[in-house]
C-alpha cells in the first residue's frame, strides 16, 4: 500500500520527460539567442529573424523527409544529391523556357524528386539492401548525373525569369513565399504523421518491424514510401534552393546532409528508428539555422562550421540516446509497480 | 588445410570460392579489354604503375573488410585521411623532421578510429552509422579549422619516394611490398588467429557471440582504432603521391573503399568475407579504373558507375537469393 503514492507520483515524471524534449529545445533556442545578441545586437532583429528563417525554409522541408525516413530505422543520405538534380534540371528548364509558371516549376520539382526517391526507395524495399549502404551510392549516383546532365556549367542568376525568382523574394503576408510553402509542408505533415493511418503505419514499422508485419502493416509499402517523400521534398527544397540563391550548381548542396541530419537529431528523432515528432524537427532546424546564421554575426571563421556541425550530430543523439534510457526506465518501473 | 571463411563451412565456403573465381575470371576479362584499348597495358612497368598509384585506397579496404564483416559500417575514414594528412604536413611546416610526422599521421588517425571506437562500443544504443556519420563531418572540419582552404606542399624528396619510388635497383614498386606485407598481417588476422574467428562469430550473430563469452566491445574497439590506423597510413602515402595536402584531399574514398570490400564479396549484412576476395576486387576495380581512363570517362561519371556496381552486387544474390529459397519451398511443397 505504500508503494501507491510513489507510483502516481512517478507517472507526471514520465509524462513530463516526453514533453520535455521539446520544451528543452525551446529554452536551448531562447538561451542561444540572448547570448548571441549580446555579443551582437543586430541578431535580434526581427529583419535578421526573418532571414535566418528564409534561409532555414528548405532546411526545414528536407529535415521533415529525413525524420520519416530515421523513423522506419533507414537513413537516406542521397537527399542533398536528389535536391542538387533537381535543382538542376528546374534551372535548365526554366532557363529554357522562362515563362512557365514558378508554380508548375514546384510541381515538376516534387515529381522528379518522387521519381528519383522511388527509385532509391525500391532498391532499400525490395532490393533488401542496407539503407546507408543504397543511399550512399546514390549519393554519388545523382550527383554525377547533376553534372553529366549540366556538362559541368552553372545556371546562373541572369538566366532565370524574375517571376522564379520571386519565389523567394516575394512575401505573402509579410513572409517571404518560401516560408509560406514550408509552412505549408508542415500542416500538412503534421496532419499526415498524426491522423492517418498511413502515416501511423510509419512509426509502427520504425517501433517493430515484425509485430507491423503480424498485424498486416506493409511494411515494404511503408519503407518504398517514405524513400518516395523525402526524394519528393528534397525534390521540392531543390526548387526552393535554386530559388533562393539564384543558381544551380554542380557541387549545389554539397555534404548537405549532415546539416539535415543534425536538425533531425537535434529535434529528437532517434537514429535506431520509432521516434521523432514533426514539431521537434521543425524546432531542431530552426535551432542549427540560428547556429549558421550566427557563426558570421559573432565573428566565427566559416570553416567551423562543419566540424561544429559534427559535434552538434554527436551530443545531441548522445543525449537522445539518455533520455529514452531515462524515459524507459521509469516506464518500466511503473510496469514493475 | 584450406581456409575457412565461416562458420557454416560447407555451404558457404563453396559460395566463397565461387565468388572469388568470378572475380578472377572478371579481371582477366576486363585486362582483356584494357590490353585493346591500350598497347602500353600489357607491358610490366605499366601494370605494375596502374597498381601502385591506387593503392592507397587498399590500405583503408582492408580493415573496412573488418568492420564489415562485424557488421558495422565506418563512413568516416575518407575525413580521416584528410584531417591525419593536414596535421602530418603542418606538424612538418613547423618545423617537425618529416618521418616524425609521419608518425603524427599515423597517430591522428588510430586516434580518430579510437574515438569512433570508444562511442560505438561503450554507449550501447549508439550506432556506427551516426558516429561515423558525425565523425566525417568532425574530423574534415577540424582539417578545414586547422588549415582552411590552403594547401601545404614541399616536403622532402625521400618523402615522395613512399608513393613514387621502387625497391633497390629491382623495378617493384615500394607501395606495392608495403601493400602486400599489410595483406598478409590482415590475411593472419582474419582467417589464422582466434581473433579473427570471433570476428566472424560477431558478425554472425552478436548476441550469440557475447553470451559465448566473446569481448565484443574491445573486438569493436580494436577493429576502429585499425581502420583508423590504416586511413592515417592512406593518407601518408595519399599525400606523397600528390605532394601537397588540402583538407578537401580524399572526398568520396569511403564509397569507393565500401564498394571494393562488398565487391570482394564482404557482406555489408555482417559474417561473411574473404581478404583474398578483397585484394581481388581491389585490383578488378582498379581495372575498370584503368579501362574508364582510357576511354576518358570523368571523374564525376565514375562515382556513378562505382555506386550503380556496388548497389547491383548488394541487390542481386538478395534479389535471386530469395528467388532460389522461394523456389525451394515449391518444390518441397
Amino acid at each position: 500500500m505504500t508503494d501507491k503514492p510513489t507510483q502516481v507520483k512517478r507517472e507526471p515524471v514520465y509524462l513530463r520527460l516526453r514533453g520535455f524534449r521539446e520544451f528543452g529545445i525551446i529554452i536551448f533556442i531562447i538561451i542561444i539567442s540572448l547570448l548571441i545578441g549580446i555579443r551582437n545586437p543586430r541578431f535580434l532583429t526581427l529583419g535578421n529573424f526573418h532571414d535566418m528563417l528564409l534561409d532555414t525554409a528548405s532546411l526545414s522541408v528536407l529535415a521533415l523527409g529525413m525524420m520519416l525516413v530515421l523513423v522506419t530505422g533507414g537513413i537516406d543520405l542521397s537527399m542533398e544529391s536528389v535536391l542538387a538534380l533537381t535543382g538542376m534540371v528546374v534551372a535548365m528548364t526554366i532557363k529554357e523556357n522562362p515563362h512557365l509558371s514558378p508554380l508548375l516549376m514546384l510541381v515538376l520539382g516534387l515529381a522528379l524528386g518522387s521519381l528519383l526517391g522511388a527509385i532509391t526507395g525500391l532498391i532499400v524495399a525490395k532490393g533488401k539492401v542496407v539503407p546507408i549502404i543504397a543511399t550512399l551510392s546514390m549519393m554519388y549516383v545523382y550527383r554525377g548525373i547533376t553534372f553529366i546532365i549540366s556538362g559541368g556549367k552553372w545556371v546562373s542568376a541572369y538566366e532565370m525569369p524574375d517571376s522564379f525568382k520571386e519565389m523567394a523574394t516575394g512575401r505573402l503576408l509579410g513572409f517571404s513565399n518560401l516560408i509560406t510553402i514550408a509552412l505549408l509542408v508542415y500542416l500538412f505533415f503534421y496532419y499526415f504523421v498524426n491522423h492517418t493511418r498511413v502515416g501511423r503505419e510509419i512509426y509502427a514499422v520504425g517501433s517493430n518491424r515484425e509485430a507491423a508485419r503480424i498485424i498486416g502493416i506493409n511494411s515494404e509499402f511503408i519503407t518504398c514510401l517514405v524513400y518516395i517523400i523525402s526524394g519528393a521534398l528534397s525534390g521540392l527544397a531543390g526548387v526552393m534552393w535554386v530559388a533562393r540563391y539564384a543558381s544551380a550548381q554542380n557541387d549545389t548542396a554539397s555534404g548537405f546532409v549532415m546539416t539535415i541530419v543534425a536538425a533531425c537529431v537535434l529535434g529528437g528523432v532517434s537514429i535506431t528508428g520509432g521516434v521523432g515528432t514533426v514539431f521537434g524537427v521543425l524546432l531542431g532546424s530552426i535551432t542549427i539555422g540560428i547556429i549558421n546564421n550566427a557563426l558570421p554575426m559573432i565573428r566565427v571563421s566559416p570553416f567551423w562550421k562543419m566540424a561544429l556541425q559534427g559535434l552538434i550530430i554527436l551530443v545531441a543523439a548522445i543525449v537522445n540516446i539518455a533520455i529514452t534510457r531515462n524515459a524507459e526506465k521509469s516506464q518500466l518501473r511503473r510496469r514493475e509497480l | 588445410m584450406k581456409p575457412q571463411n565461416s562458420l557454416d563451412k560447407s555451404s558457404k565456403l563453396g559460395s566463397v570460392a565461387r565468388w572469388e573465381l568470378l572475380l578472377v575470371i572478371l579481371i582477366i576479362g576486363v585486362s582483356i579489354v584494357n590490353g585493346r584499348l591500350s598497347p602500353h597495358f600489357w607491358s610490366y612497368a605499366g601494370l605494375m604503375d596502374a597498381l601502385a598509384v591506387f593503392l592507397e585506397k587498399g590500405f583503408m579496404v582492408l580493415p573496412m573488410a573488418l568492420v564489415l564483416v562485424i557488421g558495422d559500417i565506418d563512413i568516416s575514414v575518407a575525413s580521416i585521411v584528410a584531417l591525419s594528412s593536414v596535421v602530418m604536413a603542418m606538424s612538418y611546416a613547423a618545423g617537425l623532421p618529416m618521418a616524425l610526422a609521419v608518425l603524427v599521421a599515423l597517430a591522428v588517425g588510430a586516434g580518430c578510429g579510437y574515438f569512433n571506437g570508444v562511442l560505438i562500443s561503450r554507449i550501447p544504443g549508439l550506432s556506427a552509422i551516426i558516429v561515423t556519420l558525425a565523425g566525417s563531418s568532425l574530423y574534415r572540419g577540424i582539417a578545414y579549422i586547422l588549415l582552411g582552404d590552403q594547401a601545404i606542399g614541399g616536403f622532402p624528396s625521400w618523402y615522395s619516394y613512399l608513393a613514387w619510388g621502387y625497391v633497390g635497383n629491382t623495378s617493384i614498386p615500394f607501395i606495392i611490398v608495403v601493400f602486400i606485407l599489410c595483406a598478409v598481417i590482415y590475411w593472419l588476422l582474419l582467417h589464422r588467429t582466434a581473433f579473427g574467428r570471433k570476428v566472424y562469430a560477431m558478425g554472425n550473430n552478436p548476441v550469440a557471440a557475447r553470451f559465448s563469452g566473446i569481448p565484443v566491445a574491445k573486438i569493436k574497439q580494436i577493429i576502429f582504432t585499425l581502420n583508423g590506423l590504416m586511413a592515417g597510413m592512406a593518407a601518408v602515402f595519399l599525400t606523397s603521391k600528390l605532394g601537397s595536402s588540402r583538407p578537401n584531399i580524399a572526398t568520396g574514398y569511403e564509397l569507393e573503399v565500401i564498394a571494393i570490400a562488398v565487391l570482394g564479396g564482404v557482406s555489408p549484412a555482417g559474417g561473411k568475407g574473404s581478404i583474398i576476395g578483397v585484394c581481388l576486387a581491389l585490383i578488378l576495380m582498379r581495372l575498370l579504373r584503368y579501362g574508364m581512363g582510357l576511354v576518358n570517362v570523368p571523374g564525376q561519371v565514375m562515382l556513378v558507375i562505382i555506386g550503380v556496381v556496388l548497389v547491383c552486387v548488394v541487390m542481386l544474390p538478395n534479389i535471386f537469393g530469395s528467388r532460389r529459397r522461394s523456389w525451394k519451398k515449391i518444390k518441397e511443397s
